[in-house]
C-alpha cells in the first residue's frame, strides 16, 4: 500500500519537477506579437515572431553576407540565369510532414507577390520549378545579382517557408496558422495578443553543422520556452529588468541607460554595427512647394543633424552624424550628394523655397505625439523651420494616424501633408536594393512619392552588376542623383543597446536587422 | 421586484443599441486606419490599399454597420483585425485579471474606507479626523500613475518583496496571484478609498446628529453598536450609491493601472485596441463595459431595498 502511495506520488511530483526545471527566457521586445503572418505584414515583431517559427532558405551571417540555411547546396549557372537549389536533409514542418519543393516554391511566391525586396526578385523570374520533392530550380531573365540576398533577408517580411497549404493564402490577407520549420514553435493556445506570446523549443529541429553566426549556421534552441512578453510602459519594463521578473529588453530608453548600466546583474549590449536607426524628413513631392526640386534642395539647410541626434539620442556615444543615405559604416557608404548638407543657414532655407515659388503658404508637417524619437525629431525640424520663417502648420496626431495620414495623395488643405518624420533600419539602408526608402518610383513607392526613373535604373543596375567594385560606383551614383532630388533627408544614425541579464541568460548576439534570439541560453 | 429587475433588463436593450451605434461611427470617423499600421513602414499606398479591401474597410460604413450589427445580433462579435481571433476569446482572456483586479481594489477601498470614515464622523475636529480628511484630500490630488510608480520603486525595486509586474491567475497558486495584486490595488483603491471615507464621515455626520441616536445613547447601548448597528446602517445608501459610481470611476482608472503594472486586463485591450484602430476590439469592448456599468447600477438600486426598508420597487 504505502509502495503503492509512493510511487503516486511520485507520479505527480514528476510533472511537477520538469516544469521547475524547465528554462524560460522573459524577453521585452519593442512591440507586442499581434500579427502572426511575418510575410503580410512589414512590422518588425512580426519579423522576430517569423524567425523563431519560420525558417529561410538563406540567412544572412553576421557580416550580412547570405549563407544557405535550409538549403544544403545550390549552383548558379556560368550566365547567372539559372539557380538550383537542394533542401537539406531533415526539414520538418512544426506539425511532422517533411518540407518540400511544393512547400518552399509556393512560399517564395506569396512573398514575391507581397514585398517590395521579393517583387523585384520576382521581376526577373521567369521560372520557379520543382525537379523533385528536395531539389527546384529559379530561372531568371536577367543575371540578377541579389537573388541569395533577397532570399536571406532580415528586417521586414522576411522570405519565410511556409507550409503549402498556408502559402497559398492570398498575399493580401494574413495566414490563419503560424505553423514553420524553425527552431520554436509558436503556441498559439497560449498567445494573449498585447500580453504575451508563447514559443516552445522544437526538439525535431536539425540544425546546420557550421558555427551559429547571426541567422546562418547552426540555430540551436537554448532555452525550453520563449515568452515574448509585452510592457507597454517603458519605465516598469526596465524596474522589470531590474527586479529580474524578465531576463531581455530590446529597446530600453535612452533616459534609462545610465541607470541600467548601474543595475546589478545588468549589461547593455550595443546592437549589431548597422542595426541602428536613420532618420529620415520625408517631403511629399506631389505638391508645392516640394513638387519643386529647388524647394526641396532648400530644406538641407536646414538640418544640423547634431541638433537632432542631441535631442532624440543626447550620449553622443549613441548616434553618429552620417550625411548620407545608404547606412554609414555600411559596405556603401560613400560621399555622394553629402554636399548638400555643408550649409546650415535657415535664412539661405527660406531665400530659396522664395525662389522656387513659396509664397508663405502653410506647409503641413504630420506632428507625432507619441514616439520617443520621432516626436523629438519633429519638434526640431518644426523650430528650426519657424525660426527661418517658414510658416509651418503642425498637426499633432498619434503614430497611428501619422501613418493612416501619410498615405494620403490629397493636397495638404484636403487631408494630405507636406512633410512627415520617420526612421528605417540600417541593415536594411545599407543595401541599394533593400532599401526601400532610396526609390523613386512614382506613384508606385512609399509615401512622398519621389519620382525618378535614373534612380530606379541606378538601383536596377546595382542588382545586376557583376562585381563588388561596380557595386560600389553604382551606390555611389545613386546616392548623389538621390540625395539631389531629396527622395528624404537624413538626419543622422543612432542606436540603443540592447539590456539584459548577465547573470541569467548568456548567448546574446548582436542584432543583425532582426533580434536574434533561439541561440540565448539560460545559466 | 422580479418584474422590476425583468423590466430593467428590457430597459437596458435600448441603451445598448445606442451605445453601440454611437461608437461604430464615432470610431469610423475618427482618423487613422487600421490597413495602414497593419501593413507596417516600407509597405506602399497600394499594398495598403489592398489590405483595406480585404478587410472590407473600403466598404460604405452603413454597410459595415449593419454587418457588424447583423454579426452581433447573432452572438459574434467579430475577429481582431490585426491578430484574426474572435474578439470574445480576446474579451474572455482578459476578464479574469480586471476582474481581480478590480474586486481587490474593491476591498482594499471599502474595507479601509468606511471604518476611518466612521471613526472619523465619530471623533469629528479632532485631530483623528482631520488626519483622515488630510489623507483624503491627499488621495484625491495624487495621480494613480504617480503613486504606482513610488510604491514600485520602494516595495518592488529598492526592497524587492513584490513583483514589478505581471499577472498570475489563481490557479498558479493563492500566493502568486496576491502578490501581484497587492500594489496595483493600492495604487488605485486610493483614490476610491479617500473618496468612500469623505462620503461615509459626511452621511455618519447627518445621522450621528438624529434624535434616535441620541436615544441610542442615552440608553447606555456601547459606542461601537450605536455607531455599527444604528448610525451606519442608516448613512449606508449614499455610500452604496458612491461605491457603485466608484465603479465607473474604477474602469478608467483600471485602464492607467493596468498599464503601469502590465496587468493583461480589459483596460490595457481597450488602450491597444484604440491606438492600433482595431476596430472590432473596442466595439466589443464598449459594449460589454456599457453592460457592466447598466448591471450595477441595477444592483445599487436593488440594494437600497435591503438598506433602506422604506424603498420599494
Amino acid at each position: 500500500m504505502i509502495v503503492r502511495l509512493l510511487a503516486v506520488l511520485a507520479a505527480l511530483a514528476l510533472p511537477l519537477s520538469a516544469t521547475a526545471q524547465e528554462k524560460v527566457l522573459r524577453a521585452v521586445m519593442h512591440a507586442d506579437v499581434r500579427v502572426i503572418d511575418p510575410v503580410w505584414t512589414t512590422q518588425t515583431i512580426a519579423n522576430i515572431h517569423g524567425a523563431l517559427v519560420y525558417d529561410t532558405l538563406f540567412g544572412n551571417d553576421a557580416d550580412l553576407k547570405p549563407q544557405p540555411q535550409m538549403v544544403g547546396k545550390y549552383e548558379i549557372s556560368p550566365d547567372r540565369l539559372t539557380y538550383t537549389f537542394i533542401l537539406r536533409d531533415g526539414l520538418k514542418f512544426h506539425d511532422g510532414s517533411p518540407v518540400t519543393t511544393k512547400d518552399v516554391i509556393a512560399s517564395i511566391r506569396r512573398w514575391g507577390a507581397k514585398d517590395g525586396v521579393g517583387q523585384r526578385l520576382m521581376g526577373y523570374v521567369t521560372a520557379l520549378d520543382a525537379v523533385d520533392d528536395k531539389t527546384f530550380r529559379m530561372v531568371l531573365r536577367e543575371p540578377y545579382g541579389m537573388v541569395l540576398e533577397s532570399l536571406g533577408k532580415s528586417g521586414s517580411s522576411i522570405a519565410a517557408i511556409m507550409r503549402e497549404k498556408e502559402a497559398l493564402t492570398d498575399p493580401q490577407q494574413q495566414v490563419k496558422e503560424a505553423i514553420g520549420s524553425g527552431p520554436y514553435i509558436f503556441a498559439k493556445d497560449q498567445w494573449v495578443p498585447g500580453s504575451k506570446a508563447v514559443y516552445l523549443k522544437n526538439k525535431d529541429y536539425v540544425p546546420r553543422t557550421e558555427a551559429p553566426s547571426s541567422f546562418a549556421g547552426a540555430k540551436i534552441p537554448g532555452v525550453d520556452r520563449i515568452e515574448l512578453v509585452w510592457i507597454a510602459d517603458p519605465q516598469t519594463a526596465m524596474s522589470a529588468l531590474v527586479n529580474g521578473e524578465i531576463d531581455f529588453f530590446e529597446s530600453p530608453n535612452i533616459d534609462f541607460l545610465p541607470l541600467l548600466a548601474k543595475a546589478r546583474g545588468v549589461k547593455l549590449l550595443k546592437t549589431g554595427k548597422l542595426d541602428g536607426t536613420q532618420g529620415m524628413i520625408r517631403l511629399n513631392h506631389l505638391h508645392p512647394p516640394f513638387n519643386n526640386v529647388k524647394a526641396r534642395q532648400a530644406m538641407y539647410h536646414l538640418v544640423n543633424q547634431e541638433d537632432f541626434l542631441r535631442a532624440i539620442v543626447g550620449d553622443p556615444k549613441y548616434y553618429r552624424v552620417c550625411h548620407g543615405l545608404l547606412t554609414c559604416g555600411g559596405p556603401y557608404e560613400n560621399d555622394g550628394g553629402s554636399a548638400f548638407f555643408k550649409d546650415y543657414n535657415p535664412k539661405k532655407a527660406l531665400q530659396l523655397l522664395k525662389e522656387a515659388g513659396y509664397k508663405g503658404e502653410p506647409i503641413t508637417v504630420l506632428a507625432t505625439t507619441d514616439h520617443n524619437t520621432i516626436t523629438p525629431a519633429t519638434q526640431v525640424l518644426i523650430q528650426a523651420m519657424r525660426e527661418a520663417g517658414i510658416n509651418v502648420d503642425a498637426q499633432s496626431m498619434d503614430w497611428g494616424s501619422v501613418v493612416s495620414r501619410r498615405a494620403k495623395k490629397e493636397p495638404p488643405a484636403q487631408g494630405g501633408w507636406n512633410i512627415f518624420i520617420t526612421g528605417t533600419g540600417g541593415v536594411g539602408a545599407s543595401n541599394p536594393v533593400l532599401h526601400t526608402w532610396i526609390g523613386a518610383a512614382c506613384e508606385k513607392g512609399l509615401f512622398g512619392w519621389p519620382c525618378d526613373p535614373e534612380i530606379e535604373k541606378l538601383r536596377n543596375a546595382f542588382g545586376l552588376a557583376s562585381s563588388e567594385d561596380e557595386r560600389k560606383k553604382i551606390a555611389k551614383e545613386l546616392q548623389t542623383k538621390a540625395m539631389e532630388q531629396v527622395v528624404y533627408i537624413p538626419f543622422g544614425q543612432w542606436d540603443t543597446p540592447l539590456a539584459y541579464r548577465a547573470d541569467r541568460i548568456d548567448g546574446i548576439v548582436p542584432n543583425t536587422g532582426l533580434a536574434v534570439l533561439w541561440g540565448i541560453t539560460k545559466k | 421586484m422580479t418584474a422590476y429587475i425583468v423590466r430593467r433588463l428590457f430597459a437596458t436593450l435600448p441603451v445598448m443599441a445606442v451605445v453601440a451605434m454611437f461608437v461604430f461611427f464615432l470610431l469610423r470617423f475618427a482618423p487613422g486606419d487600421p490597413a495602414a499600421i497593419i501593413a507596417g513602414d516600407d509597405a506602399t499606398a497600394e499594398s495598403i490599399a489592398a489590405v483595406r479591401v480585404k478587410l472590407g474597410l473600403d466598404r460604405p460604413v452603413v454597410e459595415q454597420f449593419g454587418v457588424w450589427l447583423w454579426d452581433l445580433m447573432r452572438g459574434d462579435m467579430g475577429v481582431s483585425i490585426f491578430s484574426n481571433l474572435p474578439v470574445t476569446r480576446l474579451i474572455a482572456q482578459r476578464v479574469e485579471p480586471t476582474l481581480a483586479l478590480s474586486l481587490s481594489t474593491l476591498f482594499v477601498a471599502v474595507a479601509l474606507a468606511i471604518p476611518i470614515g466612521v471613526v472619523a464622523a465619530w471623533k469629528a475636529r479632532k485631530l483623528v479626523d482631520r488626519l483622515v480628511m488630510g489623507f483624503a484630500v491627499l488621495g484625491f490630488a495624487m495621480p494613480v500613475f504617480v503613486l504606482a510608480y513610488v510604491l514600485i520603486y520602494f516595495f518592488a525595486v529598492q526592497w524587492q518583496l513584490l513583483p514589478v509586474q505581471g499577472y498570475r491567475p489563481v490557479g498558479e497558486g493563492f500566493w502568486p496571484f496576491v502578490e501581484c495584486l497587492i500594489l496595483p490595488s493600492v495604487a488605485l483603491g486610493v483614490t476610491y478609498m479617500a473618496l468612500i471615507a469623505r462620503i461615509t464621515r459626511a452621511s455618519m455626520l447627518e445621522v450621528l446628529q438624529q434624535d434616535y441616536i441620541r436615544t441610542a445613547n442615552a440608553k447606555g447601548l456601547a459606542t461601537d453598536r450605536v455607531l455599527l448597528l444604528h448610525a451606519l446602517k442608516n448613512a449606508a445608501v449614499p455610500i452604496v450609491t458612491v461605491i457603485g459610481i466608484g465603479i465607473a470611476l474604477l474602469i478608467s482608472g483600471v485602464v492607467i493601472t493596468e498599464t503601469v503594472f502590465n496587468i493583461p486586463g480589459l483596460g490595457r485591450l481597450t488602450v491597444d485596441a484604440v491606438l492600433k484602430r482595431d476596430y472590432p476590439i473596442v466595439q466589443g469592448l464598449i459594449l460589454v463595459f456599457a453592460a457592466a456599468k447598466v448591471l450595477v447600477n441595477l444592483i445599487i438600486d436593488i440594494s437600497y431595498a435591503f438598506l433602506d426598508p422604506r424603498i420599494r420597487y
